[in-house]
């Protein structure tokens, strides 16, 4: 496979996006712009490579049904933010991080040790008496009861298909 | 190509940096990667020979390959993996283990 060309813009309009849409919904990108950017770029090579944004850090299958927990944001990220004030790539960090009290680094990978949980986990309950299912946003917990998922959640932007049932 | 072994396909994927000869030091690195690019970084600093592989970059049966090998060091299969002397397995960016692996 060869190395992808992204465009500089491509990468600073991106930038611009996901920063606006991470500091809107109580997240933030690392401050280290530089080391952000790169990351970005391999956001964008791997949707040339795979049309979606595989985690620039972690080896993507390419079948988009495999990988789609590490779509980014994956579904690590809130959990590595809260024990470790990062995300796997360290393109999201948290609060602390952001006000220079703690560095980021290499951390654990956790895909794999909780997966399996989660997904024992989500098999739902039977609440006969609600009017509405409930769905659980995979990415960053938010919960809505109707009909179906949202299209996109309005919290973290992951798409309808990054919601499981919760109840 | 049946008749390789999977080191041969190792060494043949492989991109060689010259440097100072600190031992046997391989990274397996994903072209994408924050904490890999760092990982190189530091390996050019010290000015060590060494070896790395992107695994992203591979076609499909030498990414299985490289898979497989990063597997039998580190079981989760995650980036950057340095090896070093066929003995020692340093996962993650982590300039400290490099050196303790490598004696310096
Ligand atoms: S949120 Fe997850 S997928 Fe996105 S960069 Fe961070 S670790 Fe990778």
């Amino acid at each position: 496979m060869r190395k992808m060309r992204v465009a500089k813009e491509d990468v600073l309009k991106l930038y611009q996006r996901l920063n606006d849409e991470a500091e809107a919904s109580g997240y933030h990108l690392n401050p280290d712009i530089e080391f952000t950017k790169e990351l970005i770029r391999g956001l964008l090579t791997n949707e040339q490579r795979y049309g979606y944004w595989a985690c620039p850090c972690r080896l993507a299958s390419g079948a988009r049904e495999e990988d789609l927990d590490i779509v980014c944001p994956c579904d690590y990220r809130d959990h590595d933010l809260t024990e470790y004030d990062q995300c796997y790539c360290a393109l999201y960090v948290s609060e602390k991080v952001v006000r220079g009290e703690k560095t980021t680094g290499s951390i654990p990978e956790r895909r794999g040790t909780t997966q399996e949980k989660a997904k024992a986990g989500s098999s739902s309950k039977a609440i006969s008496e609600l009017s509405f299912p409930v769905w659980r946003c995979r990415v960053c917990g938010y919960l809505c009861a109707r009909e179906t998922p949202p299209e996109i959640c309005p919290i973290c932007k992951a798409r309808r298909e990054r919601f499981e049932k919760f109840i | 190509m049946l008749s390789r072994s999977v080191f041969e396909i190792e060494e043949f994927m492989m991109q060689h940096v010259p440097g100072q000869n600190q031992g046997k030091i391989t990274l397996y690195a994903l072209s994408t990667c924050g904490w890999c690019e760092k990982t190189k970084k530091f390996l050019d600093n010290l000015g060590a020979e060494y070896s790395y592989v992107y695994v992203d970059l591979l076609q499909s049966d030498q990414k299985q390959a490289a898979v497989n090998e990063v597997r039998r060091w580190n079981p989760r299969c995650s980036f950057p993996t340095v090896v070093i002397n066929d003995e020692v397995c340093v996962v993650g960016y982590n300039e400290q283990e490099i050196k303790k692996a490598i004696g310096i």
